[in-house]
C-alpha cells in the first residue's frame, strides 16, 4: 500500500505500542542545547539513569551566546552557568559538544544540517520548537520539552501519538524577489497559526522541488508557527547532493546505499493524505507581518485588515494586535518606520540568506536612525561569508557583523530591542516581547526585505528597491 | 516533579485567563529561561502581560485576589503556541494549577503538560464561554475536571471533557511519566535501532 514519508518513517522507528495507546518511537538523532537540557540531565541523575545513546546525541550552545564579546567566562553569570552545566553534562555522558572553540558552534538547526548529521528518513528530536527545520531533508523532526529531552536521553525514545498528514502543494513559479520566507508566511497566513495542530505538513509541488536546501529549511522551520509540529519535504537529488561530502554523512559505497534508502523513504505516488491544500507560486508576494503572531501578515503592497475583513471571533485578536503594534486598521504596511534591522536566526541565518541580504545592501548605507545587525547562523556560515567578503559589504553599509547564535530572535543574550522599537526581522516570531523588550515590536520578512528596510529606514517593497551590484558573490 | 501518580479528578476554584493564541513567550518570557532549574518560575508567570495591564489600570487574572489559590485555569484557543519551553507549563503548575481547560492547545505545550502530569482538557467555544462566565460572576464556585466521568464543571455548569483517549488513560493509570516505560524492554529498542541502516552503518 502506498505510504507517505511520515508513515514510512513512523513505521520504521516504532518500537511498540505503550499500554495507554501511544507509540514508543525510536529517535535517530538527538540535538541538545543549553536552555532546555539542564533540568533533563538533573532528573536523569536523580533517577539513576544514564544517556542511552551518547553517540546519537550532539550538543551546542546557541540561545544564550553573546554575539560580541565571546571570551569565557561570559559577562552574564547565568549564561556562564548554563554553559558550564552543558559542558559538564556532555563530559559526564560522553556527548560530542560543538562549543565556541570547536569552529562548528552555531544555532542547533543550522549546524545539524551543515555537518550532515541531519539525514533523510531519520527521526530527530531537540528541545526546541524549530526542530521542524530538519524536515527539509525528509526527516521527521520533533520539537520537544525538557521532560521529553530526559526521555530521549534515558531511552532514545519518545512516547507520541501519530500525526495526520496535510500535503501543501505550491505549483508554478515564484516571481522575482519572492523568497522561501514569503512562501511560508503566505501558507501560515492562509491556514492560520493553529491550522496545523495535529498535522505534519508535507510541502510539495514545483516550487519546493526547485528550492535549495537552505530554502526548504526556511519553510520547514516555520511549520510550527502554523501549528504543525512537523514539516517535511520529500528527499530528492537536491537533498542528496547537499549531503555528499559532509562530515557526518555516509561516504563512498555507503553513500550510494544511503541514497537508495533515502529515496525509498519519500512519499509514494498515490499515498493517502488527510488533507491537501494547493497554492499557486505566482500568487505569492513579498510578505510582512503586522501583528503579534506569524499568521498576521500581508503582502508588502497591501493594507492591514479592518474589522470588516475578519470573522467575528477574529475581531478581538485583530484589535489586540493593532493596539499592541500601534497600527491603524487599513493602513499600508509599506512606509512603516523601523528602528532595528536583524538578519539571522534558524529561519534565515544561513549563507544563502546572507548573500541575498548583502546583494541588496551593497553600495547602500543603513538609514541613520536604524541599528542594524547581522548574526550568522553558525561559525561555519560566518567563516564562509567572510571568505566571500559579505561581512565587509555589511560593515561598509553600516551593519554590525556579529558572532553566531540565536541572538535577537529571542533575546536571551545581550542583543535586544529597547522600549517600543520596531524591528524588521528575518526571524520567525513576532510575539509580544519576543525580541527582549516587553513592548518591542517585530515585523517578520525575508532577509532581502530586512536589508532593504534597513537602508530605507522603513518597510519597502523589495521589488522596487534599487539594487546596485550585479551580485555580491 | 518526578514521581508519577494517578490523576483522576482535579477540584478547586478556577482562574480565567482570556485571550486567543497566548504563546509561551507570554506565559514565561525568555529572559526567565536563564536558569538551570524550574524553581521560582511561577513568580514570573505572564509577567509582561501583568505589568502592561497594571500600567493601564487593569489587573491580570493572575493578580486578582479572587483568583488566588485557584487550581484550574480556563483559557481560549491555541493556548501555549510557539516555543517548546517546558518552563511554560512548569510556571503554571508551580503557581498552583493542576488542570487547564481551553478551546484548544498547541501541540508541544499539550505534550509538555502531560509529561508533568498537568491535564489539558478541551471544550467548545460556547462551553468555555459558559464556564468562564460562571467563574467570573462568582470566583468562589467549585470547579472540577473529572477524567473518569469525562466532565468539566464550574458551579452549575457541567460540560463534556475533550481529551485523546491515550492521554486520559495515561493520566488515570499514572503512566503519564513515560520514562520508566520507555526504558523498559530496551532490547526491543535495540532491535529497532539495528534495523535502521543509518544506525547500523549502511552495511
Amino acid at each position: 500500500m502506498a505510504r507517505t514519508l511520515f508513515q514510512k518513517v513512523w513505521d520504521a522507528h516504532t518500537v511498540r505500542t505503550l499500554p495507554n495507546g501511544q507509540t514508543q518511537l525510536y529517535i535517530g538523532l538527538h540535538l541538545v542545547h543549553e536552555v532546555t537540557s539542564p533540568q533533563a540531565f538533573a532528573e536523569l541523575r536523580e533517577r539513576g539513569w544514564t544517556v542511552r545513546a551518547p553517540q546519537r546525541t550532539f550538543a551546542t550552545i546557541d540561545h544564550i551566546v553573546p554575539t560580541r564579546a565571546q571570551a569565557r567566562p561570559f559577562a552574564d553569570v547565568m549564561a556562564e552557568s548554563m554553559t558550564e552545566a552543558l559542558e559538564r553534562n556532555c563530559r559526564d555522558y560522553g556527548i560530542q559538544f560543538f562549543d565556541l572553540a570547536s569552529g562548528s558552534q552555531g544555532i542547533v538547526h543550522v549546524i545539524g544540517p551543515e555537518m550532515g548529521l541531519t539525514q533523510p528518513g531519520m527521526t530527530i528530536a531537540c528541545g526546541d520548537s524549530h526542530t521542524s527545520t530538519h524536515g527539509a531533508f525528509g526527516a521527521i523532526a520533533f520539537g520537544i520539552g525538557t521532560s521529553q529531552v530526559r526521555d530521549v536521553l534515558a531511552s532514545q525514545c519518545l512516547a507520541l501519538s501519530p500525526l495526520k498528514v496535510r500535503r501543501i502543494e505550491v505549483n508554478g513559479t515564484l516571481k522575482p524577489r519572492v523568497y522561501a520566507k514569503d512562501v511560508i508566511l503566505t501558507i501560515i497566513g492562509r491556514l492560520g497559526v493553529k491550522g496545523g495542530t495535529g498535522y505534519a505538513y508535507e510541502y510539495a509541488g514545483d516550487v519546493f522541488d526547485r528550492m535549495t536546501m537552505d530554502e526548504r529549511m526556511t519553510v520547514c522551520n516555520m511549520s510550527i508557527e502554523g501549528g504543525a509540529r512537523v514539516g517535511y519535504v520529500n528527499p530528492d537529488d537536491t537533498t542528496f547532493e547537499f549531503l555528499r561530502g559532509r562530515r557526518f554523512a555516509p561516504s563512498g559505497a555507503a553513500f550510494d546505499k544511503a541514497v537508495a534508502w533515502w529515496r525509498g523513504m519519500a512519499s509514494d505516488a498515490g499515498a493517502p493524505y488527510d488533507d491537501v491544500i494547493r497554492l499557486q507560486g505566482e500568487d505569492i508576494a513579498p510578505t510582512v507581518t503586522w501583528g503579534i503572531n506569524p499568521g498576521q501578515s500581508v503582502g508588502v503592497g497591501a493594507r492591514l485588515p479592518t474589522p470588516d475583513d475578519v470573522t467575528t471571533p477574529e475581531r478581538a485578536g485583530l484589535a489586540e494586535a493593532l493596539d499592541f503594534m500601534g497600527f491603524q486598521p487599513g493602513q499600508p504596511i509599506a512606509g512603516t518606520r523601523v528602528d532595528v534591522a536583524f538578519i539571522g536566526s534558524c529561519t534565515n541565518g544561513r549563507l544563502s540568506d546572507l548573500r541575498e541580504a548583502a546583494h541588496v545592501v551593497a553600495g547602500h548605507r543603513v538609514a541613520s536612525h536604524v541599528r542594524a545587525l547581522v548574526v550568522p547562523g553558525s561559525q561555519k556560515v560566518a567563516v564562509a561569508a567572510e571568505k566571500e567578503g559579505l561581512d565587509q559589504i555589511f560593515r561598509d553599509a553600516g551593519f554590525e557583523w556579529r558572532g553566531a547564535g540565536c541572538s535577537m530572535c529571542l533575546a536571551m543574550n545581550p542583543d535586544r530591542l529597547e522600549g517600543r522599537e520596531v524591528c524588521a526581522s528575518s526571524s520567525n516570531r513576532n510575539f509580544k516581547g519576543r525580541q527582549g523588550s516587553p513592548t518591542g515590536r517585530t515585523l517578520l520578512m525575508s532577509p532581502a526585505m530586512v536589508a532593504a528596510a534597513a537602508v530605507a529606514g522603513e518597510v519597502v517593497d523589495i521589488r522596487s528597491f534599487p539594487i546596485n551590484e550585479p551580485a555580491a558573490v | 516533579m518526578s514521581q508519577s501518580s494517578k490523576i483522576t479528578r482535579v477540584e478547586g476554584r478556577g482562574v480565567v485567563v482570556r485571550g486567543e493564541d497566548i504563546d509561551t513567550d507570554r506565559i514565561i518570557p525568555a529572559r526567565f529561561l536563564k536558569t538551570i532549574t524550574f524553581e521560582g518560575l511561577e513568580q514570573h508567570l505572564f509577567e509582561d502581560d501583568r505589568k502592561q495591564l497594571a500600567e493601564r489600570g487593569t489587573t491580570h487574572a493572575i493578580d486578582q485576589p479572587a483568583f488566588q489559590g485557584a487550581q484550574i485555569m480556563f483559557v481560549g484557543s491555541n493556548f501555549g503556541c510557539g516555543s517548546s519551553r517546558e518552563h511554560a507549563p512548569q510556571a503554571i503548575a508551580r503557581w498552583g494549577i493542576q488542570a487547564i481547560v481551553g478551546v484548544s492547545f498547541a501541540e508541544i505545550f499539550f505534550g509538555n503538560s502531560l509529561m508533568i502530569g498537568l491535564p489539558c482538557a478541551t471544550v467548545t467555544p460556547d462551553q468555555i464561554e459558559k464556564l468562564m462566565a460562571a467563574i467570573e460572576s462568582d470566583p468562589s464556585v467549585a470547579c472540577a475536571v473529572d477524567l473518569p466521568a469525562k466532565t468539566i464543571s464550574a458551579g452549575s455548569v457541567t460540560v463534556p471533557l475533550g481529551m485523546p483517549e491515550a492521554v486520559r488513560s495515561a493520566l488515570m493509570s499514572g503512566d503519564w511519566d513515560a520514562t520508566a516505560l520507555l526504558v523498559d524492554h530496551y532490547e526491543q529498542v535495540e532491535q529497532v535501532a539495528a534495523s535502521l541502516p543509518y544506525v547500523s552503518g549502511w552495511r
